[in-house]
């Protein structure tokens, strides 16, 4: 089992959390001026790394809040976890 | 090729089994090829074979960076049905299950396909329900699949534990008769033994590197670990790794690759009649011919290459098989591993040109397409040759992802077979 660090309340098992899916997408500010592609893009277009991933979590067992973290998806480790709000720690594309 | 038959194996015994040829030639890249699949696994060895054969184009060559079923099809369990709700799957997984029939002969290699029928268990009303709706679909569009009481299940699969003590009791079951399981290794050793010798050149230890392109944007050829291979055509079936190769075109596809993992047990005597699947309580279970109980886990929750997957996901399958399989609960496991298997957001696969001329993906696969290897091989192959797919996977393409006409397996596949 991971330990994954909470930014509100520290290191905690994996157990106690929900992978929330890819960080930082965005929803088109307006979906009606967006292009079938863009949108199909929003809704379905993952990026799917082998190496380093920004994703979010949620502390469900625990706070209850939403933060980010980078994970190296060939090894599962935490490279850094940040609250939402905050840009990427690797300076890496926040599509 | 040297043909099996009872003749060829008695005329071993007598001469001490000396004779027997590799089931494959073990190639070296040639400076150029007509087409070149990237992936040696069933789906891959499988379109080569269907290219040669059916098409005429044997100056190709499959090219694999380990060795060829080393991927998800060497790691699978090996659950073949076509019960899928839609009349698109329903079609494809089907078309798959009428090749499984007579692929052994066909290929002349013992694939070891034995419908032995897989067994759906329903726990509560949404599956009971869910459960029929599939029934009624499938029959409708020529499919079997039958409906079965508590008691029925029983029957078939006298160690199931029907008890109303137990924490998911079983409500009734979905029966497909000719669903069961085949022999992963022998599907790609067949296909590759079969392929080789049209001509087909299998090579392995070989790891796809880049895609060239040429002035027009169109497929030129490879990078490989093992040098620079010229072709107009790329077919790419590489699971798990599908993002991560078609990357290299700047192609990129709604998959995401999580680990999967399986576990068998020590080997016992036949205990065990048919394949049994829990979705509600993500539970799987066959006993191979071996005599090893082979159960299949959930995926994890987060997407990772790391193909071994978390514990506590193998714990909790162990936990329903226990409660659903009383007689197993002393038995000890002896292996476990992960693969990585890629999934769409539909849970159906991706059988397709690609917006690069030449480029042909067959992918999305997910936890559930090793009863499509024989199947999706065929019209991947088809589409590849004719640079058009076949009817049965037309609907299977990119756009439908853009267009909306999603293929939603989602309750039939979400869980990993
Ligand atoms: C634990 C587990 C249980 C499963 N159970 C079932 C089941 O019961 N029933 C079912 O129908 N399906 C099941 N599946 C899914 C099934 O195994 C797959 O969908 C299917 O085997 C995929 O076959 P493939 O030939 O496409 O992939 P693979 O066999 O994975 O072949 C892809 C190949 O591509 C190669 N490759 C990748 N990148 C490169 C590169 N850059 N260059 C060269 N080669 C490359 C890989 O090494 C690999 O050998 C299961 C999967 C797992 C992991
Ligand atoms: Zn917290």
């Amino acid at each position: 089992m991971l330990l994954i660090h909470c930014p509100y309340c520290g290191q905690r098992p994996e157990l106690e959390f929900r992978h929330g899916g890819q960080a930082h997408v965005a929803r088109p500010a307006d979906p009606s001026a967006t292009s079938i592609d863009e949108w199909a893009d929003y809704l379905y277009l993952r990026e799917n790394p082998k190496g380093l991933h920004a994703e979010r979590w949620r502390h469900v067992h625990g706070c209850g809040r939403f933060f980010n973290a980078l994970r190296d998806t060939t090894t599962d480790v935490f490279v850094s976890t940040y609250r939402c709000g905050e840009p990427r720690p690797d300076g890496g594309s926040a599509r | 090729m040297q043909k099996f038959s009872a003749w060829s194996l008695l005329k071993e015994a007598f001469g001490g089994q000396q004779g027997w040829q590799p089931q494959w030639r073990r190639a070296t890249p040639k400076a150029e090829y007509d087409a070149i699949i990237v992936g040696g696994g069933g789906h891959g060895l499988g379109a080569a074979y269907y290219l040669a054969a059916e098409h005429g184009l044997t100056n190709i060559a499959v090219v694999e960076k380990g060795w060829i079923g080393g991927g998800n099809t060497g790691r699978n369990t090996t659950i073949i049905r076509s019960n899928y709700l839609f009349d698109e799957s329903a079609q494809l997984y089907d078309h798959s299950v009428k090749l499984w029939e007579t692929l052994s002969q066909v290929l002349n290699y013992n694939v070891m396909f034995s419908p032995r029928g897989v067994m759906m268990l329903a726990h509560n009303v949404h599956d009971v329900q869910v459960f029929k709706r599939h029934i009624h679909a499938n029959r409708a569009s020529g499919v079997d699949n039958e409906w079965l009481t508590p008691e029925q299940a029983k029957a078939f699969c006298p160690p199931l534990n029907i008890g109303d003590n137990i924490r998911y009791p079983v409500m009734g079951a979905a029966l497909q008769r000719r669903g069961g399981t085949a022999r992963h290794d022998a599907v790609a050793w067949g296909y590759a033994r079969a392929a080789s010798a049209l001509g087909v050149d299998i090579i392995e230890n070989c790891e796809v590197t880049g895609i060239r392109r040429d002035a027009q944007g169109a497929v030129a050829g490879i990078d490989t670990t093992r040098g620079t291979i010229r072709t107009r055509k790329v077919g790419v079936s590489a699971a798990g790794h599908s993002s991560v190769v078609l990357g290299m075109a700047g192609v990129k596809l709604p998959l995401e690759s999580f680990p999967l993992q399986a576990l068998v047990s020590e080997p016992v005597k036949p205990a065990f009649p048919c394949v049994v699947m829990s979705n509600s309580i993500h539970a799987y279970i066959s006993q191979s011919d071996k005599g090893e109980l082979v159960i299949g886990a959930s995926s994890d929750a987060y997407n990772s290459y790391t193909q071994r997957g978390s514990m506590f996901i193998n714990a909790h399958t162990l936990a329903a098989i226990c409660e659903l399989f009383p007689a197993f609960r002393r038995m000890r496991m002896l292996r476990n591993w992960g693969g990585i298997v890629d999934v769409t957001p539909d849970r159906s696969p991706i059988i397709a040109k690609t917006p690069v001329k030449g480029l042909y993906v067959n992918c999305g696969w997910g936890t559930g397409g090793f009863k499509a290897t024989p199947g999706s091989a065929h019209v991947f192959a088809h589409t590849i040759a004719h640079d058009e797919p076949h009817p049965i996977n037309a609907p299977f393409t990119i756009e439908r992802f853009r267009d909306g006409r999603l293929i939603d397996e989602a309750a039939a596949a979400a869980v990993a077979h």
